[in-house]
């Protein structure tokens, strides 16, 4: 589904992924975890597509199309997500709104006619409920005054309603506590199928504890340094991650 | 002070002011003769005059203009049909043409409404109300515009809404200017009064027609009585050529709320006084902007709050989006006076530029005199917000609906307090016009 060989990027100047190679299968589930400025975001960022981060190398395949000639809103149509490390607040556009919008723009992309008024408003209220959201919210501006935990609530919702095929959750347990994790990664799971894969962007293991990977990658320094099985994950959150900086590498696996 | 317009570039306007005299029947005559005298002395003002520094208008009067009366084509249904506001049928209708009262188009729906010539009402039983209110503008404004327009005061309207009657139809007015034929100064003017405990609703607008360049200069005053309710939609979208100055004076005589929303989106150079003058305890007002020029065009917003009684609340919100070469201005003035104690006072000021061209000078100014108040202001000017723009195209929304959707969501907290609800709906459509034409089929 997603193929990224030898990926280099960064930001004003600066490198910051040095030469990423992942490959994502329909199904399965890949977190990437790493500490702090290892480029984790920046992944992220550079294949959804965010401006002011230049590919300096290497290639992203998604779905059989190059994925880093496509624009943004290509990319979300061709079945990429991003749930938002810091989703944004819009003031006067209603998360109603917004999502119907991008619900017609990307089947507007397909080639097919608006989803009926009827049929996107049961949709809507069923995703919403599924995250255990307030209907109510629906019809104020978009994460404007929402909390940390109702934002992620949101964006999953988002992820719900657009079906994607595969959805990037950059650092969405961050900032939460345990029961929204639990309400986000349950949501997650519920939206899984053999079609659709998953990219967990994470810091800490808890929110794999309900989110279960069946890959995980350590991200050090803009290289994918280990990959593993979700055990990884467990011995990264018993040892820390300074047993990777102090210089075990076994390689890219 | 020297002008740089010399009165002889403006001629013309002395032999429409002698002309008028000539023909007066006397209810005006006095106050056009102190006017001209004070235009005469003022003329027009400059960028020198800190009022005017950044709306440069000298050159807008010097045209050679026809002024009413205008000996042209008369106007058919046809040529008003394209001005009309929706839900026409249904409300009281107002036209002025070429700046003067056009009681054969206008329509009056309620039997309570009472509208009369300015001269007819100053010269018989109204005079007492004409004579304690009328031009009460001109000693706010020292600047030979508004002294201008009452120079050549022709074909103004008293409205007169009875105390205790609300209204059960809007007020449309219609200023509309026949620019068919040769170009021309419209000088509309008009005195409301509303009675104690009446509501009523007023929805004005501008319209030129032909593609000679004309020039409005208007003044309208309000006289708002005890516990009455006037809510006031201004919508300017008039031709590149049309060049406006409005001048909208209410006065808060007795405890009472006004609702303003002015919105300015296609003009020559437009320049908007509004000045609310809040002579009574506890009354409440509320001024919301919209402008959303482009291409050359240059929309000026100055404001006067005037807090001359206590434990008054004005709120103040102006939005502006600069497309293309457009300019802005915004002035926003408030004075609290010294017996205004416990004044709420609020003012904001929020700007998008979406051109390189595209600029705004923008000035809060508070002068307070009073000790017990609670005033704030601010203003910002900015560019749209890009990680917002990513936002929605990482949801596959495409790069310009995207603009659309940020930028109606911008406007949106003044666009829903403008009334009647069509109105309403009509402005959101000129907007989501003038953002794409594709957005307003999916929103």
């Amino acid at each position: 589904m997603l193929r990224i060989d030898n990926l280099q990027a960064g930001i004003e100047g600066r490198e910051i992924l040095k030469g990423i190679d992942l490959e994502i299968k329909p199904g399965t589930v890949h977190a990437i975890m790493g500490p702090n400025g290892s480029g984790k975001s920046t992944l992220a960022s550079v294949l959804t597509g965010r401006p002011d981060y230049t590919v300096t190398g290497g290639s992203v395949t998604f779905l059989g199309k190059d994925l880093l000639e496509l624009s943004p809103e290509a990319r979300a149509a061709e079945g990429l997500f991003l749930s938002f490390q810091y989703p944004v607040e819009i003031p006067g556009l209603s998360t109603t709104n917004f999502i119907k919008t991008a619900v017609n723009e990307i089947r507007k992309y397909r080639g097919e006619p608006p989803l009926d008024a009827v049929a996107f408003l049961r949709m809507m209220k069923e995703q919403a409920a599924l995250m255990e959201m307030d209907p109510a919210m629906l019809s104020r501006s978009l994460n404007e005054g929402f909390s940390g935990g109702e934002k992620k609530r949101n964006e999953i919702f988002q992820m719900a309603m657009l079906q994607p095929k595969l959805a990037i959750l950059d650092e969405t347990d961050s900032g939460l506590d345990i029961d929204a994790i639990r309400v986000v990664a349950n949501g997650v799971n519920k939206l899984r199928s053999k079609d659709n894969a998953v990219l967990v962007i994470t810091h800490y293991q808890r929110l794999l504890d309900y989110l279960v990977p069946d890959f995980v990658h350590v991200l050090y320094n803009g290289r994918i340094v280990r990959s593993g099985t979700k055990e990884l994950a467990l011995e990264l959150e018993e040892k820390g991650y300074d047993f990777i900086k102090s210089g075990i590498r076994e390689g890219v696996s | 002070m020297k002008q740089q317009v010399s009165i002889s570039q403006t001629d013309y306007l002395r032999e429409a002011y002698e002309q008028l005299q000539l023909a007066d029947n006397g209810g005006l005559s006095a106050v056009r003769a102190e006017a001209f005298g004070d235009f005469s002395s003022k003329g027009i003002p400059t960028t020198r005059n800190e009022e005017w520094k950044y709306t440069r208008i000298s050159g807008l009067f010097s045209k050679p203009y026809h002024l009413a009366p205008l000996q042209t084509v008369p106007l058919t249904a046809e040529d008003m049909a394209p001005v009309r506001l929706p839900g026409h049928e249904q409300v009281s209708e107002l036209f002025f043409i070429n700046g003067v009262f056009s009681e054969a188009c206008s329509t009056i729906r309620d039997t309570h409404l009472l509208v009369l010539p300015l001269e007819a009402a100053a010269a018989n039983g109204y005079k007492p109300v004409v004579d304690r209110y009328f031009n009460h503008s001109s000693g706010y404004l020292q600047d030979g515009v508004t002294a201008l327009n009452t120079a050549l005061i022709q074909g103004g309207i008293f409205l007169h809404v009875p105390a205790k009657q609300a209204l059960e139809h809007p007020v449309y007015i219609y200023n509309i200017t026949d620019a068919r034929f040769f170009p021309v100064l419209s000088q509309p003017r008009s005195l409301l009064h509303i009675g104690a405990g009446a509501a009523l609703q007023i929805v004005e607008t501008y319209a030129t027609l032909g593609a000679s360049d004309s020039m409005t200069n208007q003044v309208m005053e309000l006289v708002v009585e005890q516990d009455a309710r006037v809510t006031y939609c201004k919508i300017q979208n008039d031709t590149p050529r049309a060049s406006q100055i409005s001048t909208t004076h209410i006065r808060q005589v007795g405890r009472s709320e006004v609702n303003a929303v002015t919105v300015s989106l296609n003009g020559g150079t437009v320049r908007n006084n509004l000045n609310i003058i809040m002579e009574a305890p506890r009354s409440e007002a509320h001024l919301y902007g919209l402008y959303f020029p482009n291409g050359n065009t240059h929309v000026d917003n100055h404001t006067v709050v005037d807090n001359a009684a206590p434990g008054c609340l004005s709120n103040e919100l102006y939005k502006g989006i600069l497309a293309g070469q457009a300019t802005g201005v915004f002035n926003g003035k408030v004075f609290v006076r010294k017996d205004a104690q416990q004044t709420n006072a609020f003012q904001s000021n929020k700007n998008i530029l979406l051109s390189e061209e595209a600029g705004v000078h923008t000035k809060p100014q508070l002068e307070i005199f009073a000790d017990d108040v609670k005033c704030s202001h601010g203003c910002t000017v900015g560019n749209v917000d890009e990680e917002a723009l990513f936002y929605l195209q990482s949801r596959g929304i495409s790069r310009e609906a995207a603009m659309a959707l940020l930028l109606q969501g911008f406007a949106a907290d003044i666009l829903e307090k403008i009334k009647p609800a069509r109105i309403r709906v009509h402005v959101e459509q000129l907007m989501s016009r003038r953002l794409t034409p594709e957005v307003s089929e999916v929103s």
